[in-house]
């Protein structure tokens, strides 16, 4: 019930309890100074931070950067593997939510459960798991030597990797707004003989489409920015199998801060962008908020 | 012959549910069996096939130990602190008005949508003993980059969220009348909060440590870039399990990820009790 009710904080206003009782009036300011002070050294300032390390050298400074080989390399590999990681758990996770949202089985909260795994499993284990199938000593292995199909450190075990750690996302978001929404409208739409696919563009997508966006967003996301997953079976060769994070961590060990903070610089533009649109569609479209 | 003699259900073998399922309910099994079940299968196999000696022998060894303290004493402060913090957090954005509210809901969830390379390299500069908020903290002998308190200070940054999330809408849907009644009948301020806010909280509170605590137990990211990572000191298991494989030592690789696999499902099973227990508790 708790968890199912979630609403934005924000959205209703309850009497405060310190207008009845004047005297903890100082309480309450102490605890907002708290939070302030809390959320300011481990989430604010290091959020500033980027933006004032990344514009210290200036623009020549981000431009150097900006057209080394290696960055763009890094960038494009991360976009590429976002645009097929994405819309495959996005297939998958439409299929999950409408295999699920009205049918009574028994295993049906374990196969709910299955579905939110990875989120529990470390990155770095989803990673050695890739290594263990398709690694040279792996399960795989042998085949892909005598057929010449590169899995590990190249782009197809990148792609595993991001899919594990973003499996989830859109099937959690998209199963609640199915089963809130019932069947009726299908059903509706089928005696009116629309076949099951015109049933699902023209009534299914349309009534979870706000739903389907946010779990959009919070799988992009974390598909650009995972790390653990990607550094165990990428490789991590600079300019062939280096994505954005990777670059961050090379350059930060190699002492260039400025490559690491440009780099950093548009992962923080890509979360605060992120943040916005969550933000704009828990406002207008009614999406509640939750923990992943 | 036994078909003939019993009258039961027409045979539904698994290929005649494969045959009879629908287009979603396949692509969802295709792709969880290539995805997600075919990878935790590999590295389950792989364990079972080690001698249990060996297991027994590398899950043991000296460096994997202190990485599991490292890690999971580490994971487990870093949930406490942010229990508390949370707790306190989810209060203030539920029950009280102040300037500049909505942008700090908002920001809570900065540790889901900023990458973890972002955090941990921002942290470490931020906390290093020139940095912004590391100068003050170097007169007093503490150092937090590359030490296992910057270890602590990423797990908090990345666990942050989960606790106000979950406190969250439980405080929401509380009645006030409740601590209302409490005071009026002359109850303390501690008596009020221990005794009428807390305990409706707890299932909620529990349910966000434990998952901050999973998920800081198999972060990586900002760890490894802010840690020095060094055995004994700061070492990580999930960053053990990357050294193994980077020297091609696939059975020790495999052995610490399947401890770090189980107590991942452990927290799991018990993030799941707590829940099954808060909804009997409530009706």
């Amino acid at each position: 019930m708790a968890n199912s009710s979630l609403g934005q904080s924000t959205a209703t206003t309850r009497p405060e309890p310190s207008a009845l009782v004047p005297s903890i009036q100082w309480g309450k300011w102490l605890l907002v100074f708290f939070v302030f002070a809390y959320l300011a050294l481990v989430l604010l300032v290091p959020a500033l931070n980027v933006f004032v390390q990344a514009l210290k050298g200036g623009l020549p400074g981000l431009f150097e950067t900006l057209v080394s080989d290696h960055f763009l390399n890094a960038v494009k590999l991360t976009i590429l593997a976002t645009a097929i990681s994405v819309p495959l758990n996005t297939v998958f996770g439409l299929c999950a939510a409408i295999a699920i949202a009205h049918k009574n089985f028994p295993g049906r909260s374990l196969l709910i459960s299955i579905i939110d795994l990875p989120f529990s499993i470390s990155p770095v284990v989803a990673g050695l798991m890739i290594m263990l199938l398709f690694g040279t000593r792996g399960w795989f292995g042998p085949l892909l030597d005598a057929t010449g199909i590169k899995v590990v450190f190249a782009l197809p075990a990148i792609v595993m990797a991001t899919i594990f750690v973003t499996m989830p996302f859109i099937a959690r978001e998209v199963l609640p707004a199915l089963e809130e929404n019932g069947t009726e409208q299908e059903e509706a739409a089928a005696t009116l003989g629309a076949s099951s696919w015109q049933t699902f563009w023209r009534v299914t997508l349309p009534s979870i489409k706000w739903s389907l966006l946010y779990g959009l967003i919070l799988c992009n996301a974390r598909a650009m920015g995972e790390f653990g997953a990607v550094a165990v079976v990428s490789g991590n060769i600079a300019g062939k199998t280096q994505t954005l994070p990777l670059f961050i961590e090379e350059a930060h060990i190699q002492y260039n801060t400025q490559a690491a903070y440009t780099a950093a610089l548009l992962l923080a533009c890509l979360a605060i962008v992120t943040l916005v649109l969550k933000y704009l569609l828990e406002l207008n479209a009614g999406i509640t908020n939750k923990s992943h | 012959m036994t078909s003939i003699y019993t009258s039961g259900p027409p045979p539904e073998g698994i290929w005649h549910r494969i045959r009879t399922a629908s287009w979603p309910w396949r692509i969802t099994w295709l792709y969880l069996t290539l995805f997600l079940f075919l990878p935790i299968a590999a590295l389950i196999l792989k364990a079972v096939t080690l001698d249990p000696r060996e297991i027994w022998q590398i899950a043991t060894d000296p460096v994997a130990l202190s990485t599991y303290n490292v890690t999971f004493v580490t994971a487990l402060v870093a949930g406490l602190v942010n229990g508390v913090a949370g707790l306190i957090i989810a209060w203030v954005l539920v029950r009280y008005e102040f300037p500049a509210k909505r942008l700090l809901d908002a920001a809570i969830d900065l540790p889901f949508a900023l990458p973890t390379a972002v955090a941990g390299l921002t942290l470490s500069t931020i906390y290093s003993t020139n940095g912004w908020l590391g100068q003050f903290l170097d007169p007093f002998g503490i150092k937090v980059s590359f030490t296992r308190l910057g270890v602590l200070v990423a797990m908090i940054f990345i666990s942050l969220p989960f606790v106000v999330r979950t406190v969250q809408p439980v405080l929401q849907d509380m009645e006030v009348e409740m601590e209302e009644a409490a005071w009026s009948m002359g109850a303390s301020r501690w008596q009020t909060f221990w005794r009428v806010i807390l305990p409706p909280l707890m299932p909620a509170i529990l349910t966000g440590i434990a998952m901050g605590f999973s998920r800081a137990v198999g972060e990586y990211g900002s760890v490894v870039i802010i840690a020095g990572n060094i055995p004994f000191q700061d070492l990580i298991a999930p960053v053990l399990v990357i050294q193994r494989l980077e020297q091609f030592d696939y059975a020790g690789a495999t052995v610490i990820g399947t401890v770090l696999l189980i107590i991942s499902l452990l927290v799991l099973l018990v993030i799941n009790l707590i829940q099954a227990r808060g909804r009997h508790m409530h009706g």
